[in-house]
């Protein structure tokens, strides 16, 4: 509680303390022999030490033009109840409106602060290497390419390459990712991640308002600038509810009295029931609050959701249309077809490896790389190492297995074909058809969907290795999780050859695929498909930007995948996921569903009660006690029902 | 230019939303928002006149939020 509030609780303790003993005295009948003004000048007092406020912000509010404010209404509620000589209903309604307020306005903080706390990643200070002194600057003073320390335990404060020091980040507050990352000498780094255990040097690399944490720090900030449907209607009718209730009260209070004669006394009562259910306070906090802590459920497993009407988009998405590579797969190329001809497969894998050992082409790094995973897995790596390594000269300090470049010589690359080198003194080729072609090697032509590495020993054709794109753990129960979801369709677009692409879609269990497409294509595809959709149900595109940023943000809902994609795709989209993983993005769905439930609960909820209570009211049924639990009580039980949003999983 | 500040003691929502109404009526405002939630404020207007348009937001949120304070 701050300061403020716990004023406002002392004086509603007071109030209290003075009301309770008057009322029993009252209900005991030991007012009756008082004159009026004697009881009157009595309740006055708790009033004035509860509500004086009210009454001082309702004179004001009168003198600025704001006469439809709660306190106004609160005010004149409360003296209307003075008006026909209900002294106790008057300070007691005072009294419960101003325990609600308090309540509400700690409910509300306690929230916007457990929100905050998610979004707790920026970093208060960088450190800067000074005569080997470290200093503590403000992060927006680092200039690109001077160099800070980051000691363990700390905040990452800038993007950066890490120069030396090696050490496991913590990245979970960005995305949500439990298992810490390794970063070496060499990696990049990205700020608002959490150091572990040692000391890294860091060259910064982007500027504190370029870096991740300002940039997703800004993104949460606006997204509650960006307002959904809902709530835009719930601050229309709120323009009108109260003028409308209000005069509503006016009527009761002067209509029925003419009409029907009798006293005024019993209307005003009425009236002012009529006036404190009049503000709709339960609505406007607590749509708001319900969609923020839908965005605040969704980042904290990674996902950011740029505003409250990308989320209510989220909650109505029937198709989702996926880019492939980056998205789905990997984008990372990996060895899935061995086929030798005449020679084991580890010769075959060995050879190539070697061939390719001096080559930067990412396609001999996937070699290289099956190499290595398949030693370590045969396990015959470990004894040869026992047995022919004892100094362990073989395998690098890792304990990864390497190569042994020491067996190959003459290593060149023909661009547009392959290599060609001697291993243990043999001549081997290694490349495309073109270059066996060139060669004059009859070699059977490979079908398989990817990129197909041919070899030759002594002139002899040996077998083939298909490399291709590998699918990203979890692609596959991430097409599952949104089906149950209750996403209709499932759509796969990319620009790879049609076998790759279906063979793909075929594993992944997607319901369409469209392949070879150019990335204009992609925007007509995606143009179909919202053709098709037109009305409610909503079209979602999830790809990594590389080329298709247009994409993104024509579909209703861009999703981009924020740590490969490019700064355009995370302009362009909607919704971001932190970690690239494509099963968060049913998790994201499942949130906003959730959230739009509690916002409909809440609105027919508080707007039930509110009907009701004010029929009953002038029927006649209803007394106060009703009347502060329909405005006060309603906004509070809906403010805790919002609360749930945040804690969706 | 576009341009945040940090408000205090916004209490009310409801305030928030008549206090975003009033801002954007105010001339040479492009845009404004005013977030109940994260306590802040973002206002678009004209470069030359931004001195001139801040002081009248000012003079219009203490009318309608008399507590509220605007941080610049």
């Amino acid at each position: 509680m701050n300061k403020k509030q716990k004023m406002m609780l002392a004086r509603i303790i007071a109030a209290f303390v003075i009301y309770i003993p008057l009322m029993i005295a009252d209900k005991a009948g030991s007012f009756e022999r008082l004159s009026w003004p004697v009881t009157f000048c009595l309740y006055l007092v708790p009033y004035l030490v509860a509500g004086w406020d009210i009454i001082y912000k309702a004179a004001r509010g009168i003198k600025n033009g704001q006469v439809f404010d709660e306190n106004f209404l609160m005010a004149v509620a409360t003296f209307g109840a003075f008006g026909v000589q209900e002294y106790s209903e008057a300070v007691a309604v005072m009294l419960f409106y101003q325990v609600g307020e308090l309540f509400q306005s700690y409910a509300v903080n306690r929230s916007r602060q457990s929100i905050a706390d998610l979004m707790d990643i920026c970093p208060e200070y960088a450190n800067i290497e000074e005569d080997g002194k470290l200093r503590q600057v403000d992060p927006d003073d680092v200039p690109v390419g001077s160099v800070i320390v980051v000691k363990p335990g700390e905040r990452i404060p800038l993007d950066g390459k890490v120069i030396s020091g090696e050490s496991m980040v913590d990245t979970s507050a960005l995305t949500g990712e439990s298992v810490p990352r390794r970063a070496r000498p060499g990696d990049e780094i990205i700020s608002g991640c959490v150091n572990g255990s040692g000391l890294l040097r860091v060259e910064v690399t982007k500027e504190f308002d370029d870096s991740t944490v300002s940039r997703i720090l800004e993104l949460v900030e606006n997204a509650s600038s960006k307002k959904a449907k809902v709530e835009n209607f719930i601050t229309r009718f709120a323009r009108y509810y109260t003028p409308a209730v209000v005069a509503a009260a006016v009527f009761l209070a002067v209509i029925p009295p003419l009409a029907l004669g009798g006293g005024f006394g019993e209307w005003i009562r009425r009236a002012c029931i009529f006036l404190v259910i009049s503000c709709p306070c339960a609505l406007v906090i607590s749509v708001p609050l319900s969609f923020f802590g839908g965005i605040g459920a969704a980042s904290r497993i990674g996902v950011l959701v740029k505003g409250g009407n990308y989320l209510e988009a989220l909650s109505e998405m029937a198709v989702i249309v996926f880019d492939k590579t980056g998205t789905l797969t990997k984008g990372e190329f990996k060895v899935s077809e061995i086929s030798p001809e005449g020679v084991s497969e580890e010769d075959l894998l060995e050879t190539a490896a070697l061939a390719e050992g001096y080559s930067d082409h990412p396609i001999s790094k996937s070699i290289r790389d099956a190499w290595t995973e398949r030693q370590k897995r045969s396990g015959s790596f470990l004894d040869t190492v026992a047995r022919f390594d004892p100094l362990g000269t073989k395998a690098d300090p890792d304990g990864q297995p390497a190569l042994d470049l020491k067996r190959v010589r003459d290593a060149q690359e023909i661009s547009g074909h392959g290599v060609c080198a001697l291993v243990d003194g043999k001549q081997v080729l290694a490349g495309n058809e073109k270059l066996m072609k060139a060669h004059d090697i009859a070699c059977a032509p490979c079908t398989a969907a990817g990129t197909t590495v041919y070899l030759a020993r002594e002139g002899r054709f040996i077998g083939t290795i298909v490399i291709s794109d590998t699918i990203k753990e979890g692609a596959k129960e991430a097409i599952e999780a949104l089906k149950q979801a209750g996403v209709k369709k499932t759509v796969m677009l990319t620009g790879d050859k049609k076998a790759v692409g279906e063979a793909v879609a075929a594993r992944l269990g997607l319901d369409e695929v469209h392949t070879e497409l150019l990335p204009g294509d992609k925007v007509t595809e995606v143009e179909k498909l919202l053709e098709a959709e037109k009305g409610k149900e909503k079209v979602a595109f999830a790809g990594d930007g590389i080329n298709d940023a247009p994409v993104l943000s024509r579909a209703d809902i861009g999703i981009a995948m924020g740590s490969m994609g490019s700064d355009a795709a995370i302009e362009a989209a909607d919704v971001v996921l932190m970690d690239d993983d494509p099963r968060k993005i049913a998790a994201v769905v499942r949130i906003s569903r959730k959230t739009m439930m509690i916002v409909k609960e809440n609105i027919v909820f508080a707007l039930a009660v509110k009907a009701l209570v004010l029929l009953m009211g002038a029927a006649g049924a209803a007394t106060m006690w009703e009347a502060v639990f329909a405005d006060v009580g309603v906004s509070v039980i809906a403010i805790l029902n919002a609360m749930r949003a945040l804690r969706t999983k | 230019m576009k341009k945040k500040f940090k408000l205090e003691d916004l209490d009310c929502a409801n305030c928030a939303a008549k206090m975003e109404d009033a801002i954007k009526k105010i001339e040479g405002v492009a845009n404004a928002s005013v977030s109940f939630m994260t306590q802040k404020m973002v206002i678009e207007a004209d470069d030359a006149r931004f001195d001139e348009i801040m002081k009248e937001v000012v003079s219009v949120c203490a009318k309608v939020e008399p507590d509220c304070k605007i941080l610049m």
